[in-house]
C-alpha cells in the first residue's frame, strides 16, 4: 500500500485585480515506503507549490486547493491548521533549498534540534540533546557538541543543509520532501548531501519526494519520476526507460538540451524552441504545444488526457516520440 | 608516453600562446587581494581576503577559455580584473601586447571597447526605464561608434537578429522579456561595440535548461560569424567542458589544473579535478549507478586564511605526508599543455599513490 497518496491535487492563486494563477493542476501521485520519487521540470511548473500543498504550508488566503493527499489512509487536506502542524512535526518533514530562511537565526541549532525531539518523543530535554548530537554526526557534521551551540549563520552552506536535514529526521518521519535541497550548493557539497539523503532512504525507510530541475540528480537518485510542465504531469515512467526512451516531446526535448560532461566538445545542442512564457492556457489545448515539434492540429484544440501507454508509463500527448513505431510493431 | 621527471614550471610545451600574435589575453602572476577592514572609522586593514592569488594564463585568440570552480573561488574577480574593473595587486594583464596594469585614462577607455562583459543577468543591473534601443546605442555612442542614424539603425537590426531577436524589440524594455531574452539583449549589448573578448561570468547559470541551451549554442554561433575570443566563467564544468576548448580550475584563488577540454575530461590529474568530475551528475542512471563519487571532506576553508602549502591539502584524499602541507606546488606543464599544480601528479596519475579513505579523512580541513 501506498503511504501518501496524491489525488487530482489543484492549487489556485486568487488575487483580485489579478488574473487567477492555475499552479498546480489535477496532479495525482503515489509514494511508497522506501522509495524516491521525483518532480522535475522548468521554473515555475509548479513543483514547490506541490510539496507545499501536501505539507500544508500555502498561505490560507487568496488559494484555493482541491483534490486529496491522503497520508496512510488520513486526508491531510482537511485536517485544521493545529493538527496539521502535530502530523507534520511527526510524519513529514521537509527539506528546503534555502535553509537560511528555514532555520530560526536566534536559536542555537541545537536547541532547534531537540525541541523538535522533546515534542514529538517525548524525550527529556537532557536525552533529546544527546539525540540531537547523534543526528548531527549522523549527517556528516564534525565535532556535533561545539556545532550543538552554534547559530545557523556561523555553519557553511552545507553544514545547514545538513543540519536542517537533522531536523527534518528529528521525529523519524515517514516522509521526507526535499525540495531543490542541492541547488544552491557547490557540486561537490551536492554529492554529499545527495548520498546523504540516499543512504537515509535506504537505512531508515523513508520514503522520499525529490524536487529538482536537474536531470542528472534525478537519473542519480530516483526510482520513479514525473515530469512536470505547466502545472501538469506530462510523462510518468521508472528513471531507466524515461531516460533510455523519453516518449514525452517535452521530456526529450529537455535531455537533448543539457550539455553533459561524458559527450565529446562541439557536440551541438538541440534546445527546445521558445520559452514557458509561450505556453498556451490548458483549456485551449496542449500547453507545449506553441514549442512541440512534434504538435500536430489537434494539440491546438484539445488538451491531452494523461493516459497509460505501457507498463508503469503514463503520457499526456496527442503525438508522443515513437508512437508511428510502436504501431508498427503491432500490425 | 608516460615522462614521470618533472618539468621545471614555465610552458615550452604549451599549444597555445607560443606564438605571441595569436596570443589576445596574457596573464602573469595575477594578485587581487581585497583588504579587510576594521574599526569605526574603517581604516584599519586587520587582513585580505586573497580571492586571486598568483593565476598565470594565456587566451588565445579566436578561443574559447573556460573558467571553473566552486563559489568563491575567485573567478568573478578574475573576469574583472582582466577587464580592468578591478584593479590588480601584483602581476600583470597584457591584452593583445599591451600591459593593461600600467594604462589609464583614455587609452584604457579606448582599450576597453575591445572587451566586454556579459553576466548572469546583465541587464538586471541595467535602468529598467531605458529601451533595449538606447541600451544598446548608449555602448557604442561612448565609443564613438554611433555615427548617423540609418546605419545605426541597420546595425542594431542586424545585431538584434544575430541574437535571434526581432527589430521590434527595440523598442521595448527589459522588464517585458523573459530571462532568456534579456540575456540575447545583454549579449548584443556587448556585441554592439565590436569587442575582440567577451568575458562572459555564468551568462546561463539564471536560465532554465531548455533556454540555456539556445543561449550557448548563439554564443558558439556568434564567435564563428564575429570571430570573438571567449573568458567563458562558470560553476558548471558540463556547460564549460560544452563551450571551452582550453579548461582552467580554480581553488582558493589558484589555478590547480589546466588543459584541452577533452583531455581534462579524459584524464585528470589534479584531486581537485577528480573531486569536482566525479560530483557532476550525468542524466543517464546507468551512468550514474555506476559511478564512483570522491567525496571531499569538509568545506571550502576562508580565502581569508589560504591553507599552508598546497590549498588543497586540507581536502585532499590523495594528501602525502611531505610537501602537502608546506610547500605551494606550482603549477607545471607535466606533457602536451596538460598543467598541473600538485606535487604527485604522475604518481597520481600511474596510480602509485591511491586515495586514503574518506572516514579517517572526515574532520579535516573543516573550518
Ligand atoms: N503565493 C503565490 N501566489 C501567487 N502565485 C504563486 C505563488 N506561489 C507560486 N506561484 C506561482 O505558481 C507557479 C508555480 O510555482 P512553483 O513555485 O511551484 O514553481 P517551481 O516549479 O517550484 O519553480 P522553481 O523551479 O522556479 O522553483 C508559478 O507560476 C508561480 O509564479
Ligand atoms: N569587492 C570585494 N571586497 C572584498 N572581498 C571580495 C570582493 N569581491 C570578491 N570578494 C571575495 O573574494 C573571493 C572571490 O570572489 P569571486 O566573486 O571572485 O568568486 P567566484 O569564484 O566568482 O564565486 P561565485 O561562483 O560564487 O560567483 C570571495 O571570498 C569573495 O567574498
Ligand atoms: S599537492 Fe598534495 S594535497 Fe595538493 S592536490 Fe596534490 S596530493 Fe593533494
Ligand atoms: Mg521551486
Ligand atoms: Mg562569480
Amino acid at each position: 500500500m501506498a503511504l501518501l497518496e496524491v489525488r487530482d491535487l489543484s492549487v489556485r492563486f486568487v488575487r483580485k485585480s489579478e488574473p487567477t494563477v492555475s499552479a498546480v493542476d489535477g496532479v495525482s501521485f503515489d509514494v511508497h515506503p522506501g522509495s524516491t520519487v521525483g518532480l522535475v521540470g522548468e521554473s515555475g511548473c509548479g513543483k514547490s507549490v506541490t510539496s507545499l500543498a501536501i505539507m500544508g504550508l500555502l498561505p490560507g488566503r487568496g488559494t484555493e486547493v482541491t483534490g486529496s493527499v491522503n497520508l496512510e489512509g488520513s486526508e491531510l487536506l482537511r485536517l485544521s491548521r493545529r493538527e496539521f502542524d502535530r502530523r507534520r512535526g511527526k510524519d513529514l518533514g521537509m527539506v528546503f533549498q534555502d535553509p537560511l530562511t528555514s532555520l530560526n537565526p536566534v536559536v542555537p541549532i541545537g536547541l532547534q534540534i531537540s525541541e523538535v525531539i522533546e515534542r514529538h518523543r517525548g524525550l527529556s530535554r537532557r536525552d533529546a540533546s544527546r539525540e540531537a548530537a547523534k543526528l548531527l554526526e549522523r549527517v556528516g557534521i564534525p565535532d556535533p557538541d561545539r556545532r550543538l551551540k552554534e547559530y545557523s549563520h556561523q555553519l557553511s552552506g552545507g553544514m545547514r543543509q545538513r543540519a536542517l536535514i537533522a531536523m527534518a529526521l528529528a521525529c523519524e518521519p515517514r516522509l521526507l520532501i526535499a525540495d531543490e535541497p542541492t541547488t544552491a550548493l557547490d557540486v561537490t557539497i551536492q554529492a554529499q548531501i545527495l548520498t546523504l539523503l540516499k543512504e537515509l532512504v535506504a537505512e531508515t525507510g523513508t520514503a522520499l519526494i525529490m524536487i529538482t530541475h536537474d536531470l542528472g540528480v534525478v537519473a542519480g537518485m530516483c526510482d520513479e519520476v514525473n515530469v512536470l510542465y505547466a502545472g501538469r504531469i506530462v510523462e510518468r515512467a521508472q528513471r531507466h526507460e524515461l531516460f533510455s526512451q523519453p516518449r514525452h516531446p517535452y521530456t526529450a526535448g529537455l535531455m537533448a538540451s543539457v550539455p553533459r560532461l561524458d559527450s565529446p566538445r562541439g557536440q551541438r545542442l538541440a534546445p527546445i524552441e521558445g520559452s514557458v512564457a509561450d505556453n498556451i492556457p490548458w483549456e485551449g489545448g496542449c500547453a507545449f504545444s506553441p514549442r512541440c515539434g512534434n504538435a500536430l492540429a489537434v494539440c491546438r484544440e484539445r488538451a491531452p488526457e494523461l493516459e497509460t501507454v505501457e507498463q508503469g508509463r503514463l503520457l499526456r500527448c496527442h503525438n508522443p516520440i515513437g508512437a508511428a513505431e510502436m504501431e508498427r510493431a503491432h500490425d | 608516453m608516460t615522462d614521470s621527471s618533472r618539468t621545471i614550471t614555465g610552458a615550452e610545451t604549451s599549444p597555445v600562446g607560443t606564438d605571441p600574435a595569436d596570443t589576445l589575453v596574457e596573464i602573469d602572476d595575477l594578485r587581487v587581494h581585497f583588504p579587510i577592514k576594521r574599526g569605526i572609522v574603517l581604516d584599519r586593514t586587520v587582513g585580505h581576503v586573497y580571492a586571486v592569488d598568483g593565476v598565470s594564463l594565456r587566451v588565445g585568440r579566436g578561443e574559447t577559455y573556460g573558467l571553473v570552480g566552486e563559489s568563491g573561488c575567485g573567478k568573478s574577480t578574475l573576469g574583472k580584473a582582466v577587464l580592468r574593473l578591478e584593479r590588480p595587486t601584483g602581476g600583470s594583464i597584457r591584452f593583445d601586447g599591451t600591459d593593461m596594469a600600467r594604462m589609464s585614462g583614455e587609452p584604457l577607455r579606448r582599450m576597453r571597447r575591445r572587451m566586454q562583459m556579459v553576466f548572469q543577468d546583465t541587464l538586471s543591473s541595467l535602468d529598467p526605464r531605458q529601451s533595449v534601443e538606447s541600451l544598446l546605442v548608449e555602448g557604442m555612442r561612448a565609443h564613438g561608434l554611433d555615427r548617423d542614424g540609418k546605419s545605426t539603425e541597420r546595425e542594431l537590426r542586424e545585431l538584434l537578429s544575430s541574437v535571434g531577436l526581432p527589430a521590434s524589440a527595440l523598442r521595448k524594455y527589459p522588464h517585458e522579456f523573459s530571462g532568456g531574452q534579456r540575456q540575447r539583449i545583454g549579449i548584443a549589448r556587448a556585441l554592439a561595440v565590436r569587442p575582440d573578448l567577451v568575458v562572459a561570468d555564468e551568462p546561463v547559470s539564471a536560465l532554465d535548461v531548455s533556454v540555456q541551451a539556445q543561449v550557448l549554442n548563439l554564443l558558439e554561433d556568434l564567435q564563428e560569424e564575429f570571430g570573438l575570443t571567449y573568458l567563458v566563467i562558470a560553476h558548471d564544468l558540463a556547460v564549460v567542458r560544452h563551450v571551452a576548448r582550453r579548461i582552467g580550475v580554480m581553488y582558493l584563488g589558484g589555478l590547480v589544473e589546466e588543459s584541452d577540454s577533452d583531455v581534462l575530461y579524459e584524464q585528470p590529474l589534479h584531486p581537485y579535478t577528480r573531486a569536482l568530475l566525479s560530483a557532476v551528475p550525468v542524466p543517464e542512471p546507468e551512468v550514474e549507478d555506476q559511478r564512483e563519487r570522491i567525496l571531499l571532506s569538509g568545506d571550502l576553508p576562508s580565502p581569508a586564511a589560504p591553507p599552508t602549502g598546497c590549498r588543497f591539502h586540507t581536502r585532499c584524499p590523495w594528501r602525502q605526508p611531505t610537501r602537502c602541507d608546506s610547500e605551494r606546488p606550482e603549477l607545471r606543464d607535466v606533457g602536451g599543455g596538460h598543467r598541473v599544480a600538485c606535487h604527485y601528479a604522475e604518481e597520481i596519475r600511474d596510480g602509485i599513490i591511491t586515495p586514503n579513505s574518506v572516514e579517517g579523512n572526515s574532520s579535516a580541513g573543516v573550518s
